[in-house]
């Protein structure tokens, strides 16, 4: 199923991998209820499946995948609220369940290395721009030798026909 | 002795490398013309050489050579010519020979076609693609050597692992490398200006067709990725924020950056020191994609590269590449002159927007990734990073560059008219709010996003038609005249044009198939029935096959809508006798509406089977989209501009900028 690893895979060598032959959700775990079913499935592809790599356990054929689908099947029969079904599901399996991660602060930077390096480069951009247009809008002024050399050209200039120039 | 012949080649085409790499640079240094000039006798003859090793282990696959480890372990008798071909890339040691491959070919490209070069830029440029080279046949010589033998020769291979044997698959790697590498030649370009310490306008004319070749190379190979993953792995998906694909998906996107960003400097002169660190960046993700694959640190699956000998050389490879031109560029760079002003909004403008969204989201991606390695080296604390993390943190930087998209072309150089584009762009917007408000009509269902989504593809190519038609005086002046003014366009423009269309028809398909996907999970006996998306298909049963290498299952489905008969779906599952492991291959039937998408699970009691029937509404549109973008891509490069001559032509415009950089 979602052996995603392998878009890349040409690039390696051969070695074992899970039968594809099996699929992910069975006909005999799905829910009667729609409601709760659906509930499962969102939940489910939020929570990865330990065995594999990078799969959520609504993707994977693993047995350990199917006994959590089944848990949190379970678990929502029983009434619990989503939040309680992934407090559950964590405290069993640790933070590695979850494809989303906490925001803790073991994960600050995760979360907010990309805010802050968008208003960093945006704050760079803004410097940059309003140095070189303030050193480019203000002309250095003429020093007093070259202000009587462009007196002096001018004067040369006046007498004669403009086509010179 | 073909073996042989081919190791051989591979330790000259080494030793052709080192002097390709000291020579040049010694010439340069003391201003020996005659020793820089080595540059492209060598450049050409290391191609020969490689082509020689390349195609010795080409022979030794095609023969089923099993005297070599590297067959034996990767090949089969009983496998197709194909994928006996596709299984020289197909593993460690023969990819990284076709790396070197393309590598050298690059390099070759610019021995004999970049005469017109000034000799300095040229000869540096050889040298540091030299460089490279080394770095890479020192890698295989010592650690990945394609070329060893088995003594007794094994009686047949063990096989290439059965989902690997796919035409798609077959061509990714090559794609997908000649966009890396060819990464390299804006890298080698930019390292030899930061060692000239000069850069022009020429200069960045010279590195933007390698850019845009490397780009649409990459484009190509990460949309089979996907639409292998699609078909092959059963249910679907075609973009799983999986570290692997992230890997070539940031030079993706810092390659697309680049391209803007060189498009400025060519035009206006303006962003040179960014467009070098962005090729050196550029580069160094293509290293990090090709060796974040093949070093094991990714996940367990991924260590093959179960010799530590290799990932320390990985490293090694990567901290002096990496590294070195990082601390070159702090060294070099400030010796750049800047130059071409504008004001914020014009189309300079609006490629920084372009490059400040692009790199961002590509560190949002760099960091999605590494962070958890990260963590787990300094902590030991494991955490997962899925796609919801890329959602919240990609998605939001993206949209609004996509919204941004059609405004850039329109906008002038040094100082645009934004009101005056937002007029032109009056029908574009007209059209798409049109679409959201009828897709709302339509749709109840599905997230309330996904309207909007619609409304922004749909935007992007009214967009790049808008540009077309504004260029043309479409409406404006006389169909004559609009006509003539099309046919005069320059090529660059309809490419643009494309590629940006390109864009809204992928984001069309991936809004589409993720918003109003539907799904069946169905135990069928033989005579039952699902119904999905419109369609009615009734289970007839299985039947057994053989193919070339594989024994396969197949289960037969007649597919009705309406009480027609539309198709018969074939959905089956292959056993691989000698890798003894199994593939899925789905049933797909292919229409305009979308993919009716059918799977074959295991056998239940009573000879039903578990079936899975799936409908993605518009799916084709994100490779279609992708495709518009390579081919937009090929109509730019075969812009008369952009040509190997050109540079040559422009010299009697711009005398100055030319004669700064000889």
């Amino acid at each position: 199923m979602r052996f995603r690893r392998f878009v890349l895979a040409a690039l390696l060598a051969v070695f074992a991998l899970h039968a594809s032959s099996a699929h992910a959700v069975q006909p005999d775990e799905v829910l009667d209820d729609p409601a709760l079913e659906a509930r499962a499935r969102a939940l489910s592809a939020g929570l990865r499946c330990l065995v594999c790599q990078n799969q959520s356990i609504d993707d994977s054929d693993a047995p350990l995948a199917k006994d959590l689908r089944v848990l949190v099947r379970e678990r929502l029969k029983a009434g619990d609220s989503d939040a309680e079904i992934i407090a559950f599901v964590v405290s069993r399996y640790g933070e590695f369940v979850l494809l989303k991660p906490r925001f803790t602060p073991h994960t600050w930077l995760l979360w907010l290395a990309t805010p802050l390096l968008f208003l960093l480069a945006l704050g760079g951009i803004v410097y940059a721009y309003r140095r070189r247009s303030a050193s480019s809008a203000a002309p250095r002024a003429l020093t007093a030798s070259e202000q009587a050399h462009l007196a002096r050209l001018l004067d040369e200039e006046t007498p004669q026909d403009g086509g010179k120039l | 002795m073909i073996a042989e012949t081919g190791h051989y080649a591979l330790i000259l085409a080494l030793g052709v490398a080192i002097v390709q790499m000291v020579l040049p640079v010694i010439g340069t240094r003391f201003n020996d013309p005659r020793l820089a000039a080595v540059s492209v006798p060598a450049a050409q003859a290391q191609f020969i050489l490689i082509c020689i090793a390349f195609s010795a282990l080409t022979a030794a696959y095609v023969t089923s050579d099993f005297s070599i480890l590297n067959v034996w372990q990767n090949s089969h008798s009983a496998k197709p010519m194909l994928y006996k071909i596709s299984a020289v890339w197909g593993n460690h040691e023969g990819s990284m020979v076709l790396w070197v491959l393309i590598l050298a070919l690059f390099g070759a490209a610019v021995a004999t076609f970049g005469s017109n070069l000034p000799r300095q830029l040229q000869a540096n440029v050889l040298a540091v693609q030299g460089s490279i080279a080394v770095a890479f046949l020192l890698f295989i010589v010592t650690t990945s050597n394609p070329f060893l033998r088995v003594d007794p020769a094994p009686f047949d291979g063990q096989g290439l692992n059965p989902v690997l044997q796919d035409p798609a698959l077959a061509f990714h790697p090559p794609f997908l490398y000649a966009g890396y590498v060819g990464f390299s030649m804006a890298f080698s370009f930019a390292v030899a200006a930061l060692i000239d310490g000069r850069i022009d306008a020429a200069w960045a004319r010279w590195v933007r067709p390698w850019t845009l070749l490397a780009w649409m190379c990459l484009t190509l190979g990460i949309a089979m990725g996907s639409w292998w993953a699609y078909y092959e792995l059963g249910w679907g998906g075609f973009w799983f924020w999986d570290p692997v694909e992230n890997a070539s998906f940031m030079p993706w996107l810092a390659g697309t950056a680049l391209l803007h960003s060189a498009l400025v400097m060519e035009k206006r002169d303006a962003l040179k020191v960014w467009t070098i660190l962005l090729a050196i960046i550029t580069f160094s993700l293509s290293l990090m994609g090709t060796f974040l694959v093949r070093s094991g640190v990714l996940t367990s699956v991924h260590a093959f590269a179960v010799d530590p000998a290799r990932g320390v050389f990985i490293l090694g490879i990567m901290s002096v590449f990496i590294g070195g031109s990082f601390a070159l560029f702090a060294w070099r760079a400030p010796l750049l002159s800047q130059g071409g002003l504008f004001a914020p909004i014009s189309r300079e403008g609006a490629w920084v927007l372009n490059n400040l969204l692009l790199t961002v989201a590509c560190a949002a991606v760099f960091v999605g990734t590494l962070y958890p390695l990260a963590l787990e080296a300094v902590t030991g604390e494991k955490i997962s990073v899925g796609a919801p993390f890329f959602n919240l943190t990609f998605v939001p930087l993206i949209v609004p560059l996509l919204i941004a998209v059609p405004f850039g072309p329109l906008l002038a150089w040094k100082r645009g008219d934004l009101l005056g584009a937002a007029q032109r762009l009056t029908v574009a917007a007209l059209v798409s709010l049109a679409a959201i408000i009828g897709v709302l009509a339509l749709h109840q269902s599905g997230p309330w996003l996904a309207p909007l989504g619609i409304g922004l593809g749909l935007w992007l190519i009214m967009g790049a038609l808008t540009e077309l038609a504004t260029r043309s005086k479409l409406f404006e002046a006389s169909w004559a005249e609009s006509r003539r003014r099309l046919r005069n366009l320059p090529r660059a423009a309809y490419g643009t044009a494309l590629a940006h269309a390109g864009l809204g028809v992928m984001v069309l398909g991936l809004v589409a198939t993720t918003a109003w996907r539907s799904e069946r999970i169905e135990a069928l006996a033989p005579g039952g029935t699902v119904d999905i998306a419109g369609y009615q298909l009734t289970f007839e049963g299985v039947k057994e096959g053989q193919g070339p290498n594989y024994k396969e299952l197949a289960g037969i489905f007649q597919v009705t809508r309406d009480g027609q008969p539309v198709t018969t779906l074939v959905p089956s599952k292959r056993a691989y006798s000698v890798e003894k492991s199994a593939t899925t291959e789905a049933g797909i039937h292919n229409s305009w509406r979308g993919d009716l998408y059918l799977v074959l699970g295991d056998p239940l009691k009573d000879g039903a089977y578990s079936v899975r029937a799936y409908f993605n509404p518009m799916v084709r549109l994100i490779w279609l989209g992708a495709l518009f973008m390579f081919f937009g891509g090929a109509v730019s490069l075969s812009d008369r501009r952009l040509r190997v001559g050109a540079p040559k032509r422009a010299k009697a415009k711009t005398p100055t900028a030319v004669a700064a950089g000889e």
